[in-house]
């Protein structure tokens, strides 16, 4: 084979070695000692869930982010971007994922943004530019003219002026990171022929992406990361998709996650840090051996539309085992207090609360042209239901159309069977729905207003009294005081302190603290935890499985399908706008979920589709 | 120990970024500069001249509470000053002795004023719509506003003043025991409303981050579209004063004002950014500007000297709030 000649050929001729490195935040180590090598005019293939550490990595290569050991060699030298021009001064250049063009300047005067040529400084040779531009455009196959406004561009064109601009500074390493998203089939192809004419010239590349058919195709080796640390590493004969994806999800739940409060239990939700494993764990053994001897809760029969009973594949899983074994128990119990939920059998549960048959938002087949697509689900009192997906799948997008923030053309949304108006927030929020943005900064807080204005916001028109609004003071405290206990937030930050100053696991407290003000049947949550410590994380988990306790609906977006999996009754998988699994608590699987959203597959969208 | 000199120091520069970040702190400035000149300028002290300062300083404190809510919001209304001009002319159309439409008529003063207070809310809620519902600039809407405003206040009175005002009109702008009070009780229905209300809160909300108040069920349009019928509502108040103390009803009123009332409410501490104003900020800016003046003219300097300083003082106003602002970051 032609390629495993070039590989034995090149195998010391390594452009770039990635030694050791290591990488943490918040504690949290990111990049467990990860060691990989770019050949010389070679392709490499970089794939992992999110948050598998593809893009720190990539953040580090590119002089934004220091590792905190380790090392990287470029040309056998060792290499310490400390700033992206430092990268892009030893020839390395990246297409990013998303779209850093200027929009309001033309293609020309985007490429050469940081390196225009001058005819007599300061004034530009114009015509130069304009005639490099059209070669490196006629170079990715975009037949424009160099003059043409970016703001004019599709975004499929304006990523193939990203890479004309990569090309620009003649690489010697150019980094792809997903830069076929937003590609119709015919620029991707024009993509690939570059990327292998780009390879014949000597240049090397890492491609990094979600679509593992066109990473076996280009790429002469494969790197395969999860949770940070190196699981696969070869040439790409030794790969198929199946063996990438069971890579990339092939281990045990990493994370820990809360168990779902007991009905009736009076055992206090909060864990205590100095409360040992073994604890919970006789709470549930015992709370087990009632239900069995059918002391606490009749047992539980099972209609046909209840998903959510008997035992999980999780509990499957560890059936096998000896649950009382002590190794596994403590080192299971890495933090202590906290219970992995995977050990708890949280589905022997009473139907009433995990998901009656009551549906408290349902859509019907709700459309938004390019968008989402014949979008239909329900969700029940109770229920935690997530919805996976890769980035760009339509998740969020239809999280606003259910909030009524963006306009949908067709289908129906029910709350409490009544059908929602076509748009605005305030009719939906009176009718007790809730949303956490994905855009924190931006659409959840005013950062510089006082926790106290943050938390208030959404339930103060209750604490108005008529005929001029004024606010009673009293109960409006009194409400505050509440959710800061109630969302645990730090007793440290003053009612009065902005809110900017907190860290972004309080600050994500004071969004869900404000919605939970107002009492909501139904909270959709889009990305709860992004950007926050492990601690933090649990509570959110327990705030979300409360308020599913509580009776209401909660629908939970998220790009860690593990989150998902450790947290939700029910979950939907959606790719391209529609949904293309769904999956009850027995179904969850890691490989059936990254499936549904990785592969084009046509089957399970038409079995979903059936009714 | 050592740390005691540390820690003595320590609470000397506390005191003072207390100071600084303070609140007062203009307040403080006006004493300041109130007992700087006293010694200087003839006649500042006296009791003659604090009614002129007050008499002048009314309307511009009206002018500057409306500038204060709608800068709350994250807007600017340039409009003002010319609202004042329309409304001066159409009280003075309604009531005037001289071929007034109800000329003679005891009911003339209070239906002036309330048509009046009609025309300014409605300039105001011109201004809001097209912000809200058009989607334009503050900057715009209000500039065009003000340039057509003017002109048709020009355009209704043929560029004439309009004279023989009633005495009772007259009387609300030149006694101080009655223009007092009344500036008093909209500054502190001001200030509750701003405080204490439903609508101060989302007020505030809307100037802190739009967006976000939005998805959390403010009406954004609504708060930000009232914010300028106040604004006009208090120009026309503002007017109410100012033509009292004319007594005409002049196109041309106010038309000096409009730097002075932005100035003032920046000197305050009201931020062009949005977010964040009080009433009693506004008051103290106001106040600060006012002596300024006052105290320039008594010594005697040219008009164009006078705004040269209040220029500088302006500038270094925003100057001094960038820093507290920086300043206050820090210590929390």
């Amino acid at each position: 084979m032609e390629t495993t000649n070039h590989e034995q050929r090149t195998t010391n001729d390594a452009l770039l070695s990635f030694r050791a490195i290591e990488k943490s935040f918040f504690g949290v180590r990111v990049l467990k000692s990860v060691s990989l090598r770019v050949r010389r005019g070679s392709v490499l293939g970089l794939v992992g869930e999110n948050g598998a550490g593809k893009s720190t990595l990539m953040n580090i290569l590119g002089g934004n982010l220091r590792p905190d050991a380790g090392e990287l060699l470029l040309n056998e030298a060792r290499f310490e971007p400390r700033h992206p021009t430092d990268a892009a001064r030893a020839g390395i250049a990246f297409v990013h994922q998303e779209l850093n063009l200027f929009s309001n300047l033309t293609i020309a005067e985007n490429i050469f943004l940081t390196s225009f040529p001058r005819a007599l400084p300061p004034f530009i040779a114009r015509r130069q530019l304009r005639d490099r531009a059209a070669e490196l455009l006629n170079e990715v196959g975009l037949n424009l003219s160099p003059d043409t406004l970016v703001e004019r561009l599709p975004a499929g064109e304006r990523q193939l002026v990203e890479i004309a601009k990569a090309l620009s500074l003649a690489p010697k390493l150019i980094i792809l990171d997903e830069p076929t998203t937003s590609l119709s089939a015919r620029e991707t192809e024009h993509l690939f022929a570059l990327m292998q004419r780009l390879r014949e010239r000597g240049v090397a590349m890492i491609y990094i992406s979600h679509i593992l058919g066109d990473v076996l195709r280009l790429c002469d080796d494969i790197v395969v990361l999860r949770d940070g640390a190196m699981v696969g590493n070869g040439v790409r004969a030794e790969f198929t998709s199946e063996r990438m994806i069971s890579l990339m999800v092939g281990r045990e739940l990493s994370q820990l996650y809360p168990k779902r409060r007991e009905r009736g239990d009076s055992v206090p939700l909060s864990p205590q840090r100095g409360e040992g494993w073994g604890e919970g764990w006789e709470r549930h053994e015992t709370q087990a051996a009632n239900e069995s001897a059918g002391l606490n809760h009749p047992a539980p029969v099972t209609p046909p539309h209840e998903p959510f009973l008997g035992s999980s594949r999780r509990d499957e899983a560890h059936a096998s085992q000896p649950e009382k074994d002590q190794s596994l128990v403590t080192s299971a119990a890495t933090v202590q207090g906290f219970e992995a939920r995977n050990f708890v059998s949280g589905n022997s549960l009473p139907v009433e609360r995990r998901g009656g048959p009551e549906a408290l938002l349902e859509l019907r087949h709700v459309s938004q042209p390019h968008i989402v697509r014949d979008i239909s689900f329900a969700l029940h009192r109770g229920e935690v239901l997530g919805i996976s997906g890769l980035m760009g799948a339509g998740r969020s997008e239809l999280a606003r159309i259910i909030f009524g923030l963006d306009a949908h053309a067709g289908g129906e949304i029910l709350l409490n069977g009544k059908a929602l108006p076509r748009s605005g927030p305030r009719a939906r929020i009176q009718h007790g729905l809730a949303f956490l943005t994905e855009d924190r900064r931006h659409e959840g807080l005013c950062l510089e207003a006082s926790i106290a204005d943050n938390l208030a916001l959404v339930a103060l028109r209750r604490h108005a009294r008529t005929p001029l609004k004024f606010l009673s003071t009293g109960t409006w405290r009194e409400a505050i005081r509440t959710m800061r206990a109630a969302v645990k937030l730090s007793p440290n930050a003053r009612d009065e302190q902005a809110v900017k100053t907190l860290s972004g696991g309080n600050q994500q407290k004071v969004v869900i603290g404000k919605w939970l003000v107002a009492e909501p049947r139904v909270f959709i949550l889009d990305e709860p935890t992004r950007g926050i410590d492990v601690g933090a994380k649990f509570e959110i988990y327990q705030l979300i499985h409360d308020l599913a306790d509580r009776g209401a609906g909660v629908l939970v977006i998220s790009s860690e399908m593990e989150e998902l999996i450790g947290i939700c009754d029910r979950i939907l998988v959606m790719a391209q706008g529609e949904i293309r699994d769904e999956l009850r608590s027995v179904e969850f699987d890691r490989e059936r979920i990254l499936r549904a959203a990785l592969l084009d597959g046509a089957r399970t969208v038409t079995s979903a589709r059936t009714p | 120990m050592t740390a005691t000199t540390t820690s003595n120091e320590q609470r000397t520069t506390n005191k003072f970024l207390t100071l600084f970040a303070s609140e007062y702190l203009v307040l403080a400035l006006c004493v300041l500069y109130f007992t700087a000149l006293a010694p200087f300028a003839e006649g500042f002290a006296s009791r003659g001249n604090f009614g002129n300062i007050l008499l002048t300083l009314l309307p511009l404190f009206m002018l500057a509470i409306g500038q204060t809510v709608v800068l709350i919001t994250g807007g600017i209304d340039l409009s003002v000053t010319s609202t004042i001009a329309l409304t001066s002319v159409v009280g003075a159309m309604v009531m005037s002795g001289d071929n007034g439409w109800l000329a003679g008529n005891p009911l003339a003063v209070p239906i002036a004023i309330t048509l009046m207070l009609i025309v300014g809310g409605a300039v105001g809620l011109l201004n809001g719509i097209a912000i809200t519902r058009l989607r334009m600039p503050a900057f715009i809407v209000t500039l065009t506003t003000m340039m057509f405003v003017s002109g048709f206040a020009v355009w209704l009175t043929k560029s004439k003043n309009i004279g023989a005002l009633p005495g009772a009109f007259t009387l609300i702008g030149n006694n101080l025991w009655i223009s007092l009070p009344l500036t008093a009780v909209v500054a502190a229905f001001a200030h509750l409303m701003l405080s204490r209300s439903l609508f101060g809160r989302w007020l505030y909300a809307v100037g802190h981050n739009n967006r976000a108040a939005y998805v959390s069920g403010v009406p954004v349009a609504g708060i930000t579209c009232s914010a300028y019928v106040v604004s006009g509502a208090c120009a026309a108040l503002a007017s109410v004063l100012l033509t009292g103390q004319a007594e005409t009803g002049s196109p041309v009123l106010g038309k000096n004002l409009l730097l002075d009332v932005i100035g003032a409410t920046v000197i305050g501490g009201t931020s062009l950014f949005g977010g964040k104003g009080k009433v009693l900020w506004t008051l103290f800016g106001v106040l600060f500007l006012k002596l300024i003046d006052n105290s320039l003219n008594l010594l005697n300097l040219s008009d164009w000297d006078i705004r040269m300083v209040k220029g500088g003082v302006i500038l270094f106003a925003a100057l001094m709030d960038a820093v507290r602002n920086r300043f206050v970051v820090r210590s929390s």
